[in-house]
């Protein structure tokens, strides 16, 4: 099979006030159906190694985990060669119960934000709250950046991940050049 | 600027992270019903000054539907419920009664 290449290719931004990396194809697979359901639950924990993430939770275990996406709605992130084996398990979990699960690893780019105005960064580009206290690690917050939808959540106190659609990675990393740009600090949250 | 609540997911942002679908509450007219009753249900929308309730999703985000009270005048939000329902939630009927005593809950709800 052909090698998995991500959008960007690896692209980087290093002259910036945050470092910005695209990563590598990362493994992903979108969940829908009853979330409390034992059948979701169990091969979950059994992939990840991780409990049922809260609302707007997302749960790591290192380079594997799970994210809330809506009430009925789940993303599940591992890597990438796992995909297909993954799938198979969550299928046969669920097998004619009400969900689904589907590889979408292919429609995605992440990106890595490194530094400490990885909040600043996102608050140019997004709607949300990145204040410390109101977005800590642990959450993943779906909005959008400037015109686009994007999901995002830090790994910890300087890195923060990012998910966008791979149709608009050259527009999502552009911006986050933009809003990181040498000397555009706000300072906004230093304490 | 709007800043609604999603019932869904419990995040709050501004209206740019929204979407708003018009009057709620509308009472379906199909295959079947007079054309009055189709023209009405299609086409006719009250468009009040003050106390509105309308439908929006939250398409940036968790992308659920749901409902909002607010004053089409003043842009004061009373809140937002359900999108499970087909009445206004007595709660929020309350919450506008308190800032608004002269106004009266629509017929049915």
């Amino acid at each position: 099979m052909s090698e998995p290449i991500s959008a960007l290719n690896g692209a980087a931004y290093k002259d910036g006030i945050v470092e910005i990396t695209a990563l590598d194809p990362v493994g992903m697979i979108t969940l829908r159906g009853d979330l409390g359901a034992g059948y979701l639950k169990k091969p979950l924990k059994k992939i990840t190694g991780v409990d049922m993430p809260e609302v707007r939770g997302i749960k790591l275990n290192q380079d594997q985990g799970i994210a809330w996406m809506s009430p009925d709605e789940l993303l599940v992130i591992c890597p990438h060669a796992d995909v297909a084996t993954h799938l198979e398990t969550l299928n046969n979990a669920i097998g004619s119960n009400h969900a689904m699960s589907v590889n979408v690893s292919d429609a995605r780019a992440v990106f890595r934000l490194r530094g400490k105005h990885i909040r600043e960064v996102l608050a140019k580009l997004a709607p949300v709250d990145t204040s410390p206290g109101a977005f800590e690690p642990g959450t993943i917050r779906r909005s959008r950046l400037a015109q686009v939808p994007a999901a995002f959540w830090m790994v910890d106190a300087e890195t923060a991940q990012l998910v966008c659609f791979r149709s608009v990675a050259q527009y999502v990393f552009d911006l986050l050049k933009t809003a990181a740009q040498p000397g555009s600090e706000v300072n906004h949250y230093r304490r | 600027m709007l800043i609604l609540t999603c019932p869904n997911c419990g995040v709050t942002a501004e209206e740019t992270e929204f979407h708003a679908h018009g009057e709620a509450h509308l009472t379906r007219f199909g295959p079947g019903a007079s054309d009055d009753d189709f023209e009405n249900y299609l086409f006719m929308r009250d468009n009040p000054k003050g106390v509105h309730f309308e439908r929006w999703r939250h398409v940036y985000g968790c992308g659920k539907w749901f409902h909002a009270a607010r004053d089409t005048v003043t842009l004061e939000m009373f809140g937002t419920y359900t999108a499970q329902t087909s009445t206004v939630p007595q709660d929020i009927i309350d919450k506008i009664a308190e800032r608004r005593p002269e106004w009266h809950p629509p017929e049915g709800a």
